[in-house]
């Protein structure tokens, strides 16, 4: 899908101002977004946010992205199957031991911004270098909306935020253990909790439920979504 | 001269002017706020995660449950994010329909958050005022999709199905005479449009007498003119959107600058606050009912006159009417494959917003190419206002906090998500 004829401006503005640090993304769905290295993020935010025909002076949204399992399913279905997928034959951590897809890094912060001056939206993602303890410039200093969301994908992913004022778990239980948005956290979590009437409090254990997948994940080949094949 | 020292005070989790559970740890010099920390989380259920774990189609319920006073407008943020990866848009009629919906939920919300608010902050008969109008209000809800709150009602490619033709009635009851009953089904005679019709015809009275309780309400002045102030500029820094950006005077309202569905053909006004205070938000929210009230009326007169179908007539994505499913085998197999595998998605990603009752609402979606969703990302704007939250009550008596959690209109379901 190409851009309607405000964002073709607005691309066209940005790629003049930054130049070959904003590499254009791919499938997005008529909307138009940027990838950028780590080492330019706040310098390029800063030039989106105070350039005249850009003004881009909101963060709607911030968040973390984990590309561990990117396009892997958890049921072939590339050529015909001599087998089912009964339900719950395998849990999340079976589908990654086989590592046949590894993505160029695994985290990715992915922000939106909105100029409300120009009615203008614009997308920036920006992939961690070290996937072990993937680091990131806080925004927070740009925009003030961004203090939450750092804190959100900081306690969803392990992104660490870089400059950010007060990084703290945000969603998750005090005292939590992990990061349970990363793909690689099982859906059903890794401790459960019961009153534990003898100790007259409430204890934590390990999970004592077994992972169970009811519809398999399946990539399937559809001719109507490839471009070389479309109509017009 | 003795040694005064700040102290630090809990409020909630379980405060019922926390509006469900919000911790706010607050550091106080006497009666007045030197700092506030919010904890949330404690509503958190990983929405977005469970999404990733099922076919796109059984997350629209989950969506429902997000911000659990306006649930279409959750599920139409979903649904548009999935409309637009598969590069699909719903019949005219199900727009309407939509939009129909959309502005009947803004209503059911601003009920919600004024009937809350005024309980918060002294004014008991608000809440019994705005419950009488909501109920009406889940009916429409329930004759449409069965259930009066977690509807699930909208689909990728319109919505479950076309408006019902009559309206559920009351029963004969032991405690209710014939009069009464008589009373209470005249508007049910009709189809939901004429029930919808009736309520509109009706609600702009309705929230006059809200307004002659509030707005020139002594009381009320005192509790919210000049408390929580937010500059345009702040607004802005802070991610606000929705009334909370709109009492701070900044004209931006996504149903008019980015339209989505049929807002375009729609005649309605934007009203805007001038300085950005409780008082100012509560009469843009009040307004956004009046306005919201003409937008179901136009409506209402536009479905009437348009039969047609309410869903896209394609079973890769739709399924089949039951009917056909029992004599067709094709059909027979789309039924199959859509309810035990679901529909793929092409790879890619999408941010679709939606003027939500409470600001912008959005669903950031990363498809690789399969039935799930590889990531979904709910952008809820009351998480945006609640971390505002030191920032607006720094400086303000212990009292004030309560009407700041009441403007923000704080629902936890989006922000723990």
């Amino acid at each position: 899908m190409t851009l309607d004829d405000k964002h073709a401006a607005v691309a066209a503005a940005v790629e003049a101002r930054l130049g070959e640090r904003a590499q254009r993304l791919e499938n997005t769905a008529g909307e138009l977004g940027y990838a950028i290295a780590p080492g330019d993020l706040l310098d390029c935010c800063r030039i989106l946010r105070d350039t005249e025909g850009l003004q881009f002076e909101m963060l709607m949204d911030l968040c973390g992205v984990d590309y561990l399992s990117y396009g892997r399913a958890e049921w072939d279905t590339a050529s015909a199957t001599t087998t089912g997928f009964s339900r719950g034959v395998l849990g999340r951590g079976d589908a990654l031991a086989e590592t046949d897809y590894q993505p160029p890094s695994r985290f990715a912060v992915v922000y939106h911004l909105l100029s409300i001056s120009n009615n203008a939206r614009l997308r920036l993602k920006v992939a961690c270098e070290d996937d072990g303890r993937p680091m990131v410039d806080s925004v927070t200093g740009i925009w003030a909306s961004a203090d939450w969301f750092e804190r959100e994908a900081f306690d969803l992913f392990g992104i660490l935020f870089v400059a950010h004022p007060d990084l703290r778990r945000i969603l998750t239980d005090y005292g939590f253990i992990g990061h349970p948005f990363r793909k690689d956290f099982p859906l059903i979590g890794k401790a459960e909790v019961r009153y534990d009437p003898k100790k007259g409090r409430v204890v934590y254990e390990p999970v004592s439920i077994e992972p169970r997948t009811l519809v398999p994940k399946a990539i399937r080949d559809d001719n109507r979504y490839r471009p070389d094949l479309s109509k017009d | 001269m003795p040694e005064i020292q700040n102290f630090t005070m809990n409020f909630g989790p379980q405060h019922p002017a926390a509006h469900g559970v919000l911790r706010l740890v607050l550091e106080m010099d006497g009666e007045v706020i030197h700092r506030a920390d919010p904890h949330v989380g404690l509503l958190h259920r990983a929405t977005e995660k469970l999404a990733e774990s099922k076919p796109f189609n059984q997350s629209i319920g989950y969506m429902d449950r997000l911000d659990y006073v306006s649930m279409m407008c959750n599920e139409h943020g979903y649904v548009l994010a999935i409309e637009k990866l598969l590069g699909i848009a719903p019949p005219i009629r199900a727009q309407y329909i939509r939009v129909l919906f959309d502005e009947i939920t803004r209503i059911l919300n601003h009920l919600m958050w004024l009937g809350a608010h005024g309980l918060d902050i002294g004014a008991m008969t608000m809440f019994l005022y705005c419950f009488r109008e909501r109920e009406d209000l889940m009916d429409c809800y329930e004759a449409v999709s069965g259930t009066r709150m977690h509807a699930t009602y909208y689909r990728p490619g319109g919505v479950f199905r076309d408006l019902p033709e009559e309206m559920p009635t009351y029963q004969p009851a032991d405690n209710r005479s014939a009069k009464e009953l008589k009373r209470m089904n005249e508007d049910r005679s009709g189809s939901l449009l004429d029930f919808i019709d009736a309520f509109a015809d009706r609600f702009p009275g309705r929230i006059d007498e809200y307004e002659t309780l509030l707005t020139d309400n002594r009381i009320w002045k005192q509790r919210t003119v000049n408390i929580g102030v937010v500059t345009p500029e702040r607004a802005k820094q802070l991610g606000f959107s929705g009334p909370m950006l709109r009492g701070s005077g900044v004209v931006w309202d996504l149903r008019k600058m980015q339209p989505y569905e049929v807002y375009d053909r729609m005649d309605f006004d934007i009203p805007v606050g001038v300085n950005g205070d409780c008082y100012d938000r509560y009469l843009v929210r009040v307004e956004e009912m009046r306005q919201s009230n003409r937008i179901i009326k136009q409506c209402v007169d536009w479905l009437r006159e348009n039969p047609g179908p309410v869903v896209l007539d394609d079973h890769k994505i739709i399924p089949p009417a039951r009917i056909e499913m029992k004599d067709d085998m094709e059909s027979l197999i789309h039924h199959f494959k859509l309810f035990t595998e679901g529909y793929c998605v092409p790879e890619g990603e999408a941010y679709a917003a939606i003027e939500h009752p409470k600001g912008e609402f959005g669903v950031y979606l990363v498809s690789d190419g399969a039935n799930k969703p590889y990531r979904v990302k709910v952008r809820a704007p009351g998480f945006a206002h609640l971390a505002s939250m030191n920032e607006m009550v720094t400086g303000h008596m212990l009292a004030d906090v309560v009407a700041v959690i009441g403007t923000q209109d704080i629902v936890f379901g989006e922000i723990d998500r």
